[in-house]
């Protein structure tokens, strides 16, 4: 995989969401919801991104298609800064890169049939001129794209209250798929779903990627869909990411004190393993990313903080071979 | 756990009428919960699970819903017989309740105090002094740090997992002998999940509460429960000890539910295994197997009618055709 041109490339990519009291007052807090993140992702590979509730993943995909505009840090997409694009510049860079979004309920517009859903970015690039489709074109492609995420071309005209929740995410990833883009970035594609439905999409992900040579930038809070779907995975807290790797370095041999305690805390579905683990139960919640520490963001919970942890931020370093880490237990500070 | 059985369902059967038919929401369900034994209901969502622990302390909205059927015995007495005043004496009190969002289980106009100190008064006739010291000591209990000064704070005040914390500590603040628990950590973070799990572990064994857990995930029935009980379509499809489900769980659908979970302790290898299609609508649903359309071992028979209970040693027991003479006939 480390051969394949680096796809997506963000670096130093921050989001900080001003906090207004009034409606004219001047921001003076911010939510620093992505604080500094840095990572490269490769064509043809998935890189899983996973991390709690409030720790910044989805905000990171929304900055990188866009969505956002970032406060600072630069995203390129095939040499192209998106953060600088012009706007028809990025409407021709979406091309390339298609969301599929976490709630099929609220990610699929209820007045438009699943025809009209799949088909509308090829509708919105033949208007800007972007593309040329000829109507019963795109209806053979709605028709093609329909069978290749299983769901029957005749389903063309109903609406999306028609079909069931899988469906639905089966539509979102036609929609996705429509314009033959090389990198999808999927925001908890699965985790509003049932576990034998959650299956089904998680395979159809694979085949596609199979098929088409896709690469992904797959946001997901379970760890054990992260651990099937990736090949690196980075791990996010509060804003930075603070370890990536490998998907099989990391799950054998996670070195940051929050990925071992992530990684202990996920239930097993053996009641055998279940009786011998030894959880690493980490105290207190997720502190509110509404200020900016000095020291590390973990520290509060970190079983094996030190001193040094609570003034100096570490940075994210090569701890081994392809394995990066922010913490001082790894590396020294400067 | 003793063998001292405090709660039976027998044969329960929940319905709910709405414009397009009847919805047999629960349809023939029945188990046994024993002293301080943990049961985990397992099941996709609309498979019955909530519907059945709903009625098992009759709090099913009528109409639209209606126990079509069977009973529910408390030490022997029929819920369903009792007067209303009789229920709420068990309810909250002898069996209490964690829902899965604590933010809509709370009121968020009253103080933690005012919700607490209500119940306790209420049930266990103590004074309002009393009842608030008692309070303070089952957040204490909970894990809640400064319980003295939070107790005075309103919900919106505390962090989700502390909200579940606060629930717990209500819930238990009776000393209930079941406590049912709602997908009580559907809604956290995996490391708040198990800390909110490790809790309601040690304080339910500590006060020797029986738990019905009802939850969709695998993992959590694992490493909690001692027997569970696998919900398809409104019914008990497969029930069993824990270590014997996962060992050898005998129901195509309990079979395919096990294998189709991404696993943290194995190597991700080729694709997933899938259940094919969807789980049923159970809105008139046919007097058959409903889960033959998706069984990769359906038979015949199984489009006939709905299999009969078959019993393993082990005390596990499957709905399912395959274990039955029939099968073997064919």
């Amino acid at each position: 995989m480390s051969d394949h041109k680096v796809l997506l490339d963000v670096r130093g990519l921050k989001m900080h969401f001003p906090i207004r009291t009034g409606f004219f007052s001047k921001a003076k807090n911010f939510i620093y919801a992505v604080d500094g993140v840095d990572f490269q992702v490769r064509k043809g590979e998935t890189l899983g991104l996973v991390g709690e509730s409030g720790c910044g993943k989805s905000t990171t995909a929304r900055a990188i298609a866009q969505l956002y505009k970032p406060t600072a840090g630069e995203v390129y997409l095939d040499k192209l800064d998106l953060t600088k694009a012009s706007g028809q510049e990025l409407l021709a860079a979406r091309k390339n890169m298609q969301m599929v979004f976490q709630d099929p309920y609220a990610s699929l517009n209820p007045r438009m049939t699943a025809g009209d859903i799949i088909a509308e970015p090829i509708r919105i690039f033949k208007k800007s001129g972007l593309m040329e489709a000829s109507k019963d074109e795109i209806d053979d492609r709605v028709e093609q794209l329909m069978e290749k995420v299983g769901l029957s071309r005749f389903f063309k005209n109903r609406y999306p209250h028609e079909f069931s929740g899988g469906q639905r995410q089966r539509i979102g990833i036609a929609r996705a798929l429509a314009l033959n883009p090389e990198l999808i970035l999927c925001d908890e594609p699965v985790s509003a779903l049932d576990v034998s439905i959650q299956s089904q999409i998680l395979n159809l992900f694979k085949d596609l990627q199979d098929e088409f040579g896709l690469t992904y930038l797959f946001i997901a809070h379970d760890l054990s869909v992260i651990k099937y779907v990736s090949t690196r995975v980075a791990v996010m807290y509060l804003g930075l990411i603070v370890e990536i790797a490998d998907a099989k370095d990391l799950y054998k041999k996670p070195l940051h004190p929050y990925t071992e305690a992530l990684l202990s805390a996920a239930p097993i579905p053996d009641p055998k393993i279940e009786a011998k683990r030894q959880r690493i139960i980490l105290t207190g919640d997720v502190p509110s990313p509404d200020k900016q520490r000095p020291g590390c963001n973990f520290y509060d919970r970190c079983p094996k903080h030190m001193d040094i942890c609570k003034r100096a931020r570490p940075s994210l370093k090569e701890a081994e071979p392809r394995h990066q880490v922010s913490c001082f237990l790894y590396h020294k500070p400067e | 756990m003793s063998d001292e059985v405090i709660l039976q369902v027998k044969d329960l059967k929940t319905y709910f009428t709405v414009d397009e038919g009847v919805v047999k929401a629960v349809d023939g369900v029945s188990f046994d919960l024993r002293r301080g034994e943990t049961l985990g209901i397992v099941g996709e969502s609309g498979s019955g699970k909530s519907v059945t622990n709903l009625s098992v302390i009759n709090l099913i909205p009528t109409p639209p819903g209606k126990i079509a059927g069977g009973q529910v015995l408390f030490h022997g007495k029929d819920i369903f017989a009792m007067s209303s005043g009789e229920i709420r004496e068990i309810r909250g009190n002898k069996i209490s309740m964690i829902f899965q969002d604590p933010m809509t289980s709370l009121n968020p106009f009253l103080r933690i105090s005012t919700q607490m100190v209500e119940t306790i008064v209420l049930h266990q006739g103590l004074s309002s002094e009393e009842a608030k010291k008692k309070a303070i000591e089952m957040l204490k209990l909970a894990g809640i740090p400064a319980p003295e000064k939070r107790i005075d704070q309103y919900p919106h005040q505390f962090s989700g997992g502390m909200r579940q914390r606060v629930m717990i500590a209500m819930a238990l603040s009776c000393n209930p002998e079941i406590l049912i628990a709602d997908e009580p950590t559907s809604a956290l973070d995996v490391t708040i999940q198990a800390q909110i799990l490790e809790l309601m572990q040690e304080l339910t064994h500590r006060l020797g509460t029986a738990v019905i857990l009802i939850t969709h995930s695998l993992g959590v029935v694992a490493g909690m429960c001692d027997t569970i009980c696998v919900m398809y379509a409104g019914r008990i499809v497969e029930r069993g000890r824990t270590e014997a489900i996962f060992e050898t769980p005998r129901h195509p659908y309990t079979m395919g539910l096990i294998r189709s979970v991404p696993r943290l302790d194995q190597e991700a290898k080729g694709r997933l295994y899938s259940i094919p299609g969807q789980p049923p609508n159970v809105i008139d649903l046919p007097d058959c197997c409903p889960f033959y359309p998706r069984c990769e071992k359906a038979m015949d028979i199984c489009k006939k009618k709905y299999p009969p209970v078959v019993s393993f040693d082990n005390d596990q027991s499957a709905s399912c055709w395959l274990y039955t003479k029939e099968a073997r006939n064919v």
